[in-house]
């Protein structure tokens, strides 16, 4: 008599394959805030260390490190890193209003997400015009 | 353990297309997920162009229809075709539903259907549910009390008590949820998932149980409850258009108001 399939090789359905989280809102917004954050403690941590390491490190080399952040292709990366700081505090702020139980709804999923990408655009430019003037 | 992709022996390979039916004006393709354990080896997609003036509307009709007249060996689990037995949950067009709620004109293209997501597949479309029962089995689905019956009979509840079930008692278990869920994909093996807590929340919050303190005790862990990030796809793909992510952050609430 044959044994009977074994569960160790029945094959495993494929998720990520056909679920296509991608092309639906509420999973793409919730990857995006654990991309983020991975992305504001690597990135992040390694400008901070770049900067205060230069400064540690004398004049010149102070004067170098600013003058990566100052250049055009700095300015860019510290945009990008702008908005991925704002998105994961936006989005942060959304995971609380759904951890007091509001807006855990489809509706609500979409609503606040749009909100909240609406105050990652508008803080991004909040944020770099106080900065340019200051700079200025 | 997250793992993005299949193992060797799951990835799915080219399968049979099937002859397009005589005379046929209103051709649709059907492409399904197969699997046969009597024959072994990798998972194939199977094509199979379906006549839809000779079919009924919806994802299952098409499905019986292939069973009857084109490959008798397929095989899906089905019953009630009306939504209340939750036997037909599959992925159809890369969401997660009930073959017999799923209007085949809702669907752009050829129809995709596969069973539900990250399941051990037992043949064709029918997932391997020993685990997520047991699960369900963990969390004591039934009514626990200490004090006798009231000598009246039953344990009576207010209509608003009631209402507080409304929304959890109408899930048919199909999983369509819990297979939506990356955090139950990951960690399906200590995360209860959306299904399973819903269902806990029904009996958390019913008002005639007595059991509620060990009931969030049991909950209060790091992978049976708050694996859920609330990424809410469970309620997004909930063919009974109820509301799991809202009934875990209740679960959650619960517990936080109880600590005080």
């Amino acid at each position: 008599m044959p044994s009977p399939q074994s569960s160790r090789e029945r094959p495993l359905s494929p998720h990520l394959q056909v679920y296509q989280l991608y092309r639906k809102i509420a999973p793409l917004l919730s990857i995006l805030h654990r991309l983020t954050g991975v992305a504001l403690y690597v990135v992040g941590s390694l400008f901070v260390i770049a900067w205060l390491g230069a400064a540690a490190y004398g004049a010149g080399a102070f004067a170098t490190v600013q003058g990566l952040f100052a250049s055009p292709l700095g300015y860019l990366v510290l945009f990008g890193w702008t908005v991925v700081l704002f998105y994961h505090l936006a989005n942060g702020v959304r995971h609380l209003t759904w951890d007091s139980g509001r807006c855990v709804t489809n509706e609500g999923v979409r609503g606040t997400g749009i909100t909240m990408l609406v105050m990652v655009c508008g803080l991004t430019i909040a944020a770099w015009a106080v900065g340019l003037m200051l700079v200025a | 353990m997250v793992e993005f992709a299949l193992p060797p022996n799951s990835r799915i390979k080219p399968g049979k297309t099937w002859p397009t039916p005589a005379g046929a004006k209103n051709v649709k393709t059907f492409r399904i997920y197969r699997w046969d354990p009597d024959k072994g080896g990798n998972p194939t997609l199977d094509a199979f162009p379906i006549d839809l003036d000779d079919c009924g509307p919806m994802v299952l009709d098409a499905l019986i229809k292939i069973k009857n007249e084109v490959d008798p060996t397929l095989t899906f689990r089905r019953s009630c075709r009306e939504g209340i037995c939750g036997s037909c949950a599959m992925n159809i067009d890369s969401d997660n539903t009930l073959a017999c709620l799923k209007p085949i004109a809702e669907v752009k293209g050829s129809v995709d259907i596969y069973p539900l997501p990250h399941m051990p597949v037992v043949k064709d479309l029918v997932p391997d549910l020993t685990h997520i029962y047991a699960q369900y089995e963990l969390i004591e689905p039934w009514l626990k009390t200490d004090t006798p019956a009231p000598t009246s009979g039953e344990r009576l509840q207010s209509p608003e008590e009631r209402a507080r079930l409304d929304g959890l008692w109408e899930c048919v278990l199909c999983f369509c949820c819990s297979t939506s869920c990356p955090s139950y994909w990951w960690n399906g093996d200590r995360y209860l998932g959306p299904a399973i807590l819903l269902q806990a929340a029904r009996w958390v919050f019913d008002s005639r149980d007595e059991a509620t303190g060990e009931r969030l005790d049991q909950l209060d862990d790091p992978f049976r409850l708050y694996r859920c990030h609330t990424i809410m796809n469970c309620t997004a793909t909930c063919p009974k258009g109820l509301n799991p992510g809202q009934a875990i952050a209740d679960l959650k609430l619960a517990l936080f108001e109880r600590a005080g």
